[in-house]
């Protein structure tokens, strides 16, 4: 009735959904990032390479190192992989960066949109659910390669907490305590985040305890990008509290990184853990 | 043999325009208003669920008078035509006046084919980078636009509020004084003296000093302060989040009073 008038189509009249991804799929489903299809191969698409997330008393830290690589080149130095979803969520993601970035664009428009309709705002578990239903429509393209696995980290309102979420390329969702990595480097900044966080420990000691597994990270993968001080190229790093999602400035890091590099100029292997006492 | 009886174009129309006159007539009043550092809406509504006033994009915001459920459909549509275009192009490529024309094209469509046209009467409002630049756009019921300044009052009593706020009018004035502005018109609506409490108020602003999304609500706690002590004594029940929606019928179907 009300197409082909230049008016508001008559599927976007329809009451029936609060989801924009759905909508999409109903309406426009070229618009979605998995309606793509095709033969591909790794080495055609950067990749994005380590995340990290450690809980701290007031909230969470979401961190990422720089790099995107190609196989073996560097495809870019000072690519951003930390993105806010919403005002008390971020989102990490590593894997296949021109996926890994739609999917968080889109994600990120899921929950403003639902808010907007809805009048408020999902709960943290809901956008949990929302990013791996996503996930899931990328499985195809995953098998052929392009995986893109996002690392969420959120304040939670009604706890009053800050709470991990990770996925795998099918979807699953599981709920992660204190500290989580993904990404090509995860194993060596997981083996480091377990050994310097403390849970309750303040963000400032929480802001440095990532930048030591991102370090720890760079040093063993070489898809992942350490700090790279003649440039000024630091890794992203955001704290995510009940104030909202706020970058940690650049002068901060900086000093931090700095700092960190003076005392492995001492220890190249970064702070001991201590054993025994 | 009895004949179908004739009826002119002429009088479908004007029968259909009555019908939506008296439909928006009926409900309480809204007042889209320019203030120095952005755009403010109040609207009369008991219910803290069922809004008039929302937002739709970054900088644009959506007000409404009449019946709820159709200018509900609309404003989902709004948020969809708007959240499509911002994710297909750019966020900064979507735009009141194009939403306006959707809206009017829609509205047109709905008045001219179908039997019962929308009781609604709404303004797309976008906030600019100044004030010369804001935009505010009233959208009536048969798919007429009109590009409007400094303020705009839909409901049932919008032509008394209009001309209170003629007279009262200044330029570049502050929130707080806008805000007293449009209570004070409200209530002139009301046959003058009656002072609207801050519970029945729905307040938000499109404030162009904020960072992305530029569109808020007052809490009732900032609605107080900004209304001066004699309705603060309303803000312990005027909870925006907490408050149960008990009067929400006022906003529903008929929005009669």
């Amino acid at each position: 009735m009300l197409n082909g008038t230049g008016g508001i189509p008559s599927g976007f009249l329809d009451t029936s959904t609060s989801s924009f991804t759905e909508f999409l799929q109903r309406h426009t489903p070229q618009l979605l990032p998995d309606a793509v299809t095709g033969a591909t191969n790794e080495q055609l698409a950067p990749h994005g390479t380590t995340i990290v997330a450690v809980t701290f008393a007031d909230g969470v830290i979401l961190a990422g190192d720089r790099r995107a690589t190609m196989g073996n080149v560097i495809a870019q130095r000072d690519i951003e992989k930390v993105f806010a979803a919403d005002d008390h969520t971020g989102v990490g993601i590593a894997g296949s960066a021109g996926i890994a970035v739609e999917l968080v664009r889109l994600f990120s428009v899921e929950l403003e949109h639902y808010e907007k309709i809805e009048g408020a705002a999902l709960s943290i578990e809901g956008k949990a659910n929302r990013l791996s239903t996503m996930l899931r429509g990328n499985l195809g393209l995953a098998m052929q390669g392009l995986a893109a696995v996002p690392l969420l980290a959120g304040y939670d309102e009604v706890r009053g907490c800050g709470r991990i979420f990770s996925y795998d390329v099918t979807g699953g969702r599981y709920e992660e305590h204190d500290f989580h990595s993904v990404g090509s480097g995860s194993y060596f900044a997981r083996g480091s985040l377990k050994k310097l966080q403390t849970p309750g420990q303040d963000e400032q000691r929480a802001i440095e305890v990532v930048l030591q597994a991102l370090y720890d990270a760079a040093d063993d993968d070489s898809a992942t990008g350490g700090p790279d001080l003649t440039r000024g190229i630091f890794p992203v790093v955001a704290s995510i509290t009940a104030a909202g999602f706020a970058r940690i400035s650049e002068e901060r890091l900086g000093e931090a990184v700095r700092e960190m590099f003076d005392e492995r100029m001492q220890r190249p292997d970064g702070p001991l853990a201590p054993v025994g006492e | 043999m009895s004949m179908p009886f004739y009826v002119s174009p002429e009088q479908i129309i004007k029968d259909k325009a009555d019908f939506a006159r008296k439909g928006i007539a009926r409900g309480r009043s809204v007042i889209v208003m320019q203030y120095d550092s952005g755009i403010l809406f109040v609207a009369e509504n008991p219910s803290t669920a069922l809004h008039k006033v929302a937002e739709i994009y970054d900088r644009i915001g959506f007000a409404a008078v009449g019946k709820y459920n159709e200018f509900e459909s609309l404003r989902v549509a709004g948020v969809r035509l708007a959240d499509m275009r911002g994710y297909s192009y750019d966020r900064s490529d979507v735009t009141g006046r194009s939403l306006a024309n959707a809206y009017a094209t829609t509205l047109g469509t709905i008045f001219t084919e179908t039997q019962k046209p929308y009781e609604v009467e709404i303004v797309v409002a976008e906030v600019g980078a100044d004030e010369s630049t804001d935009q505010l756009y009233r959208l009536r019921f048969d798919g007429s636009v009109a590009d409007e300044h400094r303020f705009v009052a839909m409901g049932g009593s919008a032509e008394d509020i209009e001309a209170q706020l003629r007279q009262s009018w200044q330029d570049a004035i502050s929130l707080k004084q806008a805000l007293a502005m449009s209570v004070g018109a409200l209530a002139a609506g009301h046959n003058g003296d009656e002072t609207i409490p801050a519970n029945q108020l729905e307040v938000a602003v499109l404030d162009r000093n904020r960072p992305r999304r530029k569109f808020r609500r007052l809490t009732a706690e900032e609605l107080s302060d900004l209304l001066g002590s004699e309705v603060g004594k309303d803000s312990e029940n005027t909870s925006a989040e907490d408050a149960p929606a008990e009067s929400g019928g006022d906003v529903g179907v008929t929005d009669a009073e």
